[in-house]
């Protein structure tokens, strides 16, 4: 990374500007890549890698324990986890990673506390869903508003948690930041439109 | 009505009566924490972008410990960034002063029954001081920046009471490690209350083991309610407490999911196998495993009482020739009294390396690195794999008495055994 170092000019650590959340609120619909319990936030988004630019951090993204999972992966695709998704740090870039792969939603038997919150603040659904059954390129659909995980392989569909309104209303938008801006300036709505306001600042 | 502490925090915070488990509320801030690597590098542009201006620089905290001390250019320019923005915006900075999480208590700023955020997973810290204090993102930490609030789903609290006392060379981070592997670390949306004779016992640094390592239990957060030395720390701190301590303790009837006793008196130190806290057991059961490094350090094992404990076990010994340990006291300030009171000689007379202050090898960012197929043993809070270094590494967690030992043996052994053994 190379970092601009004018004296007078704070560092801008963006090398990329996150794309846009993927898809819609209403239905996000791709290959399953399915991952066991306490998926950590080192396997995500390893530290020896956090200096790096979003897309190469978001290259080793679950490396260690599946080295094609990050080339493989595409945009509107759906991580299946267990138990704790998530668990570890605070760091944003667990949740970035995904998104910078194109991560259409995280289904999970449940969700680490930060993890969760961090998904929501970046417009990325995170359900919690224990029954769901789902195998490796397996065609599901995520409907977040609905609560629902249809598994079009198997033809099952399951009632998830759905996300509480005022949290659902925070992706609808596209994440906290642009729901920031809406509440900061409620004639803004055209500057907080799109992914301009996302929380990019990635780095 | 009857209420945990928890609660009763979070209904101070949200101007309730009463607030109940699973409710989703929004509450204001006492205190906001941020650090080098969460913090201003990341909000200074977003805030810029919203147009928005810090709700009240008096109640915002940024500490640098991630990327100190700079080892290449873009650490430095991290923080000189972070002091840029730390004067412009009239916030209180302490610059390489230490972890953040043991800093802030050195200086007073977490009080009983405040309601704080802290843009690290490990803020849960600030609940050994009776308050009631989450860890969160980047954005979030903007959005509290902005809006002096933050939603929370209110948790349960679980009890969780040690009775008795803990032997000589046992520890809260035993403690921790066996409640790790006892009760997982799927335990979100519960805060913890931790209680008891063993607890009460316990100097402030040690009630902060428990509560920091409550994130590795997965919890909301994890507290002890204030006493007299919670009193008697914020004095020292320079920022005694003006409030009724009375006024934030839980109600003993009050309904909590879950209540817990164990018997400190029977418990073993704790050794975590790769690749999780979890996977922890005493270390009577382990085989005697070499080791290449030990590393005494982070928020959550190189304080005063962590560097205190290390050289009980140091005390004329040396450590093994084929092995290394390392040391990154917690703050400067520890780092001055363990000089002073002559801790420091014995930790370096028996050949410890000393590093600098600051989060180091436990955000995988400073000194004491590990690679492929090497061995350690860590105070640290967490052996995710890949944390510390390459993923092909093996750490193991342990308490400084144990690493300590292990540093003197050159692999994993019991160190009470040691402790009781002239040196």
């Amino acid at each position: 990374m190379t970092a601009d170092t004018t004296p007078d000019k704070p560092v801008d650590m963006r090398t990329t500007d996150l794309p846009p959340a993927a898809a819609s609120a209403l239905s996000r619909r791709g290959r399953a890549f399915v991952f066991g319990d306490n998926i950590d936030t080192d396997l995500l988004a390893p530290g020896p890698y956090m200096r790096e630019s979003p897309d190469v951090l978001a290259s080793h993204c679950l490396e260690a324990i599946d080295p094609d999972f990050a080339s493989d992966v595409q945009r509107g695709d759906i991580v299946v986890g267990g138990k704790s998704f998530g668990i570890g740090s605070s760091r944003e870039q667990a949740v970035q990673s995904l998104v910078v792969l194109g991560v259409g939603a995280i289904v999970a038997t449940s969700f680490a506390r930060i993890f969760y919150r961090n998904a929501l603040n970046f417009g990325l659904p995170a359900l919690t869903c224990p029954d769901l059954q789902a195998e490796r390129g397996d065609d599901v659909e995520v409907r977040p508003q609905e609560g629902l995980v249809i598994n079009h392989t198997t033809g099952k569909q399951y009632q998830c948690e759905s996300i509480p309104p005022e949290l659902m209303e925070i992706v609808n938008v596209g994440g906290l930041m642009p729901w920031l801006a809406r509440k900061l300036a409620p004639d803004a709505k055209a500057a907080a439109a799109g992914g301009d306001a996302s929380p990019g600042d990635p780095g | 009505m009857a209420a945990t502490l928890a609660e009763k925090i979070i209904a101070h915070a949200c101007q309730r009566d009463s607030v109940s488990p699973g409710q989703i509320v929004t509450a204001s801030l006492d205190l906001l924490m941020m650090h080098d690597s969460g913090g201003p590098r990341r909000v200074a542009s977003r805030l810029e972008q919203l147009g928005a201006k810090v709700w009240d620089p008096d109640r915002v905290v940024v500490v640098s410990d991630h990327f100190v001390p700079a080892t290449d250019l873009e650490s430095a320019e991290i923080l000189a960034l972070t002091r840029r923005w730390t004067q412009q915006a009239g916030v209180r900075h302490y610059d390489m002063l230490g972890i953040c999480h043991v800093v802030l208590q050195e200086g007073g700023h977490v009080q009983p029954g405040m309601f704080c955020v802290g843009g690290d997973s490990h803020s849960p810290s600030g609940g050994a001081y009776g308050a009631f204090m989450i860890g969160v993102g980047a954005t979030d930490i903007t959005g509290a920046l902005v809006t002096g609030e933050l939603w929370l789903k209110v948790p349960q609290t679980v009890r969780v009471n040690w009775d008795g006392a803990l032997a000589d060379g046992v520890s809260a981070k035993d403690i921790m490690l066996y409640l790790c592997a006892t009760l997982g670390m799927g335990n979100e949306n519960q805060a913890f209350e931790y209680d008891g004779p063993a607890v009460r016992a316990m100097s402030m640094s040690e009630r902060m083991v428990l509560c920091n390592m409550s994130a590795e239990l997965g919890a909301e957060t994890g507290m002890v309610s204030a006493d007299e030395k919670t009193l008697a720390a914020l004095v020292e701190a320079g920022r005694p407490f003006t409030g009724d301590i009375a006024r934030w303790q839980s109600d003993s009837e009050a309904a909590c999911l879950a209540e817990h006793h164990y018997d400190a008196g029977t418990l073993a130190p704790q050794i975590a196998a790769p690749h999780s806290p979890a996977n922890s057991r005493a270390v009577t059961e382990y085989e005697p495993i070499h080791i290449d490094q030990g590393y005494i350090g982070a928020c959550t094992g190189a304080k005063l009482s962590d560097l205190h404990m290390a050289a009980k076990v140091l005390k004329g010994r040396k450590i093994a020739s084929n092995t290394r340990l390392l040391i990154a006291p917690a703050s400067v300030a520890m780092t001055r009294q363990a000089a002073a009171d002559g801790t420091l000689e014995i930790l370096t007379e028996a050949g410890a390396i000393m590093l600098p202050t600051g989060c180091g090898a436990c955000a995988g960012m400073g000194a004491g690195m590990y690679s492929a197929g090497e061995v350690g043993l860590s105070t640290t809070a967490r052996n995710f794999k890949g944390r510390m270094g390459s993923a092909q590494a093996q750490v193991y967690l342990g308490s400084p008495y144990s690493v300590a030992a292990g540093a003197v043996k050159g692999y994993l052994c019991d160190p009470r055994e040691l402790l009781a053994e002239p040196a």
